[in-house]
């Protein structure tokens, strides 16, 4: 198998297969009520707290639907560049099980309130365009609980009702880092947008993979299997790696491959039928008599264009311009907005000592560290972007070195301290008097004549060793490139 | 006062209004009736002594500006009623009771009326006698073992027997039209979106409508004017101008062209049914309107789709009933072997044909070839409608191809009995309003229905021709009060 980034090719004696994915993401729309009645939707609530008589679907009761979760998907649509349909139809999508009270899915069938559209993936060997089929309204089912009654299936009907996005990319993705490049980037879009908040933990992303295998070069699609419901980038992954092999295998061994529905086994690390397309749920869809179609004017549609914030690929474009930073820091600094929004709080605040190779360097590495370490969103930040700014700052103007900076950094995340007040507090303060640190080097090549002489024979990497004693007699203070422009001097 | 049971909603109002009498005493009077007529079966639901505490209050603090100010009066048992239990004539919520309200009877309640009970009712309103209840049959006032019509049947008995002064039902393919022909009263189905929906147990979305049933066409329309309002609840509801229709009401209906469709004249309709129509014609033409010879060349086809897109909504509509949330469980050993032995159990024969045939025509394979043709076909008769009303401002057309037959009669034919809404359900269908009056009687002194159709909206007129009408006709209703002897 090579696994390099830009190549994911599976190979069995002389025959090399690709990959072909495609992917149906769920994702939750952002909204405090659900999709047809105004129940709240705040996750980890009390089971069954947030269920309208609507959402469990007692006699007589009528779906009405929620504005603005038609406003979000329509804003998701124009995110992700695509046809928004003036005219869409809510269908039902019938089938029985405990927790879907109705009997029935309302969701849209045959005219989605999103056609197609395309997602652009900032892979390391260049963009790469994901084509979008479709974005589709629907309503989440409720949960069901089998194991906390001994004899019983619990229902917990709060999710009832949610909203969802269905989106449905089109078959064109090769690689497991193509498709985790793609969610990234959907869940980044979505929220720029405040579409979808793209908590995978929390279930509102998920997605169903579907994976073909075919040999490299063919055009032709072979047999697909959908693994449903997978919650994780790193398992789709890993469902991808283990399906797709699977898949080869049957191939190699002149086996047919069935269009089935999979389930992936996150503990054994392998996926399994679900069911087979014999066994396909015949859904029954047809138009939701309850509701009519949904209409929206050119003008709603021009007003939610309107409200549209910058995107991930205009801001990269203009971190670029404006910032001069490299493709790569840029795909970094907006993947995510919070990010993006720091790094141009700290760029505001630097004022004259701007700095942005600097300000970049400590988002990217320090920071990211640390959040990474804490496990914390960089809304979340320890340290604010005011302080970290100042802190470049303060590096920038000669008062401290780079090293003396980390150490204040440590000091700074309890509380959110002002790095000036460390600096005062803790006497850090950066030597940069010339003729005190002529003093101090002048004693240092008397205590070290010998070697002050080899380094004037030729010895020129003695040359590290005088800096490192001056940096230590200092105690770290001493102004580095002062240092070293007094030692040239001196020695 | 004796005959407080017999007086027409409006004198009824008159006389509380006038203080002549109270509404403890009409209620009193009306839940006598009821519990000397319980032969009938018209009650699934008795609230008599809840409703007399209201009438009470009522005349301790009455509020005479109301339209129906302590006016007792009974309900099809389709409609949601707060704290009081609402089957739908089915097994499945046998013990429901729903904590809120439709939004037809809490109009009902805001105008000052009062619940005696609910009435019983084909099971989730699907029949056309009233027998396919799991509460049983009901008894027509009009003769010993004769069905009232269905779906609300229950209704039409009670209101043709004295047990409710007016009351609601509801009507998907003619359920409150055909049982108003056969017990001699009077029945409006509004104009689709004109009643909400909300609260009412769904037989098939596109076509329910809530309407009136009522002694004369006057009482029609002062609840009319009551139950049609806009609602936000009900996504179908549509917000146009509603008129103050009994304020309204005219007998003047001069120069009214009036459509007579041939292709209503089916083979093998009885000539007393031929006969009451020509009749009909006469009067309108005795009331100043103009008779026009029209054609709705898609009729024939209205019933087979009626019956393919009323099961299909209602196979899904009925999904809900699982057992799951409320309503009636059978224990099962697992989850797909509970839903199945609750909806057998809980289900009915009629019932469950409709939801195997909605299932049928909704499923892959068969979905275009009857679901959507139907569809096609709907709007084609939709459009017949259309163009009919270029020409004219209603039309005139028998209430139902036959008398009231006997109970059992068509209980194994379920194609003779769907017959039976022929010339109602192509209405529905159209999304029209219609109103059902009573006209003559067959050579059994049965009572016979015209139907008047109008444009959609267009309630003053059908109600105002119904009115005319009336007077010419001058239908007494013979009740002997036999099952009372």
């Amino acid at each position: 198998m090579t696994k390099d980034n830009s190549e994911y090719l599976i190979e069995r004696y002389n025959n090399i297969y690709e990959v072909v994915i495609g992917l149906e993401v769920h994702a939750q729309i952002t909204s405090n009520s659900k999709l047809f009645s105004s129940s709240s939707t705040t996750f980890g609530a009390e089971p069954n707290t947030q269920v309208s008589l609507v959402d469990a679907a007692f006699p007589g009761m009528l779906p009405v639907i929620n504005e603005y979760c038609v406003k979000q998907a329509i804003k998701t649509g124009i995110g992700l560049k695509a046809q928004i349909n003036k005219r869409s139809v809510f269908d039902r999508k019938n089938y029985f099980y405990a927790d879907l009270p109705q009997g029935y899915q309302i969701s849209q069938f045959k005219f989605p309130i999103v056609g197609e559209g395309t997602v652009i993936l900032d892979m390391p060997n260049g963009p790469k365009e994901v084509g979008i089929e479709r974005l589709h309204l629907e309503q989440d089912a409720g949960k069901s609980i089998h194991d906390m009654d001994p004899q019983n299936t619990l229902v917990d009907l709060n999710r009832s009702g949610v909203a969802l996005m269905e989106i449905v990319s089109k078959p064109d993705m090769r690689t497991p880092d193509e498709v985790s490049a793609y969610v990234k980037k959907l869940r980044s879009i979505m929220r720029y947008l405040g579409t979808c908040d793209g908590n995978m933990q929390e279930g509102s992303l998920r997605a169903d993979v579907n994976i073909s295998v075919r040999i490299k070069g063919s055009d032709v699609l072979g047999t697909r299997c959908e693994i449903k419901n997978v919650n994780s980038i790193k398992f789709m992954q890993m469902a991808i790696d283990y399906e797709s092999n699977r898949q080869v295998d049957l191939i190699q061994e002149g086996k047919t491959i069935d269009q089935e529905t999979r389930l992936f086994d996150t503990k054994k690390n392998e996926t399994r039928s679900m069911r087979s397309k014999e066994d396909a749920h015949d859904y029954r869809y047809f138009p939701d008599p309850d509701l009519l179609p949904l209409e929206v004017t050119d003008e709603f549609i021009e007003k939610l264009k309107a409200d549209i914030p910058e995107l991930p690929d205009d801001k990269k474009k203009r971190f670029i311009d404006k910032y001069k930073v490299s493709p790569y820091e840029a795909t970094i600094l907006v993947s995510d907005i919070d990010t993006a929004k720091y790094f141009e709080e700290v760029v505001a605040k630097m004022g004259k000592n701007l700095d942005i190779k600097l300000a970049v360097n400590w988002i990217t590495s320090e920071l990211f560290a640390v959040l990474n370490n804490k496990n914390l969103e960089i809304s979340q930040s320890p340290i604010s972007s005011k302080n970290l700014s100042k802190l470049i700052n303060l590096i920038k103007n000669g008062t401290i070195s780079g090293k003396i900076a980390k150490t204040i950094f440590e000091l700074m995340m309890d509380g959110d301290q002002d790095p000036q007040k460390i600096v005062e507090e803790k006497g850090l303060k950066q030597e940069s008097d010339p003729k005190a640190l002529e003093a101090l080097i002048d004693k240092i090549i008397n205590d070290n004549r010998e070697k002050a002489i080899e380094y004037k024979q030729g010895k020129e990497k003695l040359f590290g060793f005088f800096v490192g004693q001056a940096m230590k007699v200092s105690g770290g203070k001493a102004n580095p490139q002062l240092i070293n422009e007094i030692l040239k001097k001196k020695l | 006062m004796s005959d407080i049971i017999s007086l027409t909603l409006v004198d009824l109002v008159k006389n509380i209004k006038d203080k002549k009498i109270s509404s403890e005493e009409t209620t009193k009077a009306f839940i006598d009736r009821g519990e000397k007529s319980r032969n009938l079966n018209t009650y699934i639901t008795e609230d008599f002594s809840n409703a007399l505490l209201k009438a009470k209050a009522f005349d301790q603090k009455p509020n005479f500006n109301l339209k129906l100010p302590g006016i007792p009066m009974a309900v099809k048992d389709l409609f949601c009623t707060n704290g009081v239990k609402t089957t739908a004539g089915s097994k499945i919520l046998n013990n429901f009771i729903p904590p809120y309200e439709s939004t037809v009877t809490q109009n009902i309640w805001n105008e000052g009326a009062i619940l005696l009970g609910k009435l019983n009712c084909d099971e989730f309103a699907m029949g056309s006698s009233n027998e396919t209840s799991f509460f049983g049959n009901v008894q027509s006032p009009i003769d010993k073992d004769l069905v009232p019509g269905g779906s609300s049947g229950g209704s039409a008995s009670a209101l043709a027997a004295n047990i409710t002064p007016i009351t609601i039902g509801t009507d998907t393919g003619g359920s409150i039209r055909q049982p108003a022909s056969f017990t001699g009263t009077v029945g409006l189905k509004p104009t689709y979106g004109s009643c909400s929906r909300y609260g009412i147990v769904a037989f098939a979305s596109s076509l329910d409508q809530a309407g009136p049933m009522s002694k004369n066409v006057k009482d029609c329309a002062l609840l009319q004017e009551i139950i049609s309002t806009y609602d936000d609840k009900d996504s179908t509801s549509i917000d146009f101008k509603r008129n103050a229709y009994s304020k309204e009401l005219t007998n003047n209906i001069k120069g009214k062209k009036i459509g007579i469709p041939n292709e209503y004249r089916v083979d093998g309709m009885p000539k007393e049914i031929e006969d009451l129509w020509s009749k009909g014609i006469e009067y309108a033409k005795d009331c100043g309107a103009k008779i026009v010879e029209i054609s709705l060349p898609h009729t024939n086809y209205a019933l087979p789709t009626y019956y393919i897109v009323a099961p299909a909504e209602a196979s899904s509509n009925l999904a809900r009933y699982d057992g799951v949330k409320y309503g009636f469980r059978s224990k099962g050993e697992n989850l797909i072997d509970m839903y199945e032995k609750t909806r057998s159990e809980g289900f009915g024969e009629e019932v469950q044909r409709r939801i195997m045939i909605g299932t049928y025509v909704l499923s892959s394979g068969y979905y275009d070839a009857y679901y959507l043709k139907a569809q096609k076909v709907r709007k084609l008769i939709k459009n017949d409608f259309d163009e009919a009303y270029k020409k004219v401002d209603a039309i005139i057309t028998p209430s139902t191809p036959s008398a009231a037959f006997k109970i059992g009669e068509k209980t194994n034919d379920p194609v003779s009995m769907y017959l039976n809404d022929i010339f109602t359900v192509p209405v529905n269908l159209a999304g029209l309003p219609a109103i059902s009056i009573p006209a003559g009687v067959d050579a059994k002194g049965y009572p016979l229905g015209l139907q008047i159709i109008g444009k959609a909206f267009d309630e003053q007129n059908i109600l105002n021709i119904a009115y005319a009408m009336e007077e010419k006709i001058e239908f007494k209703n013979k009740i002997t009060d036999w099952w009372i002897k």
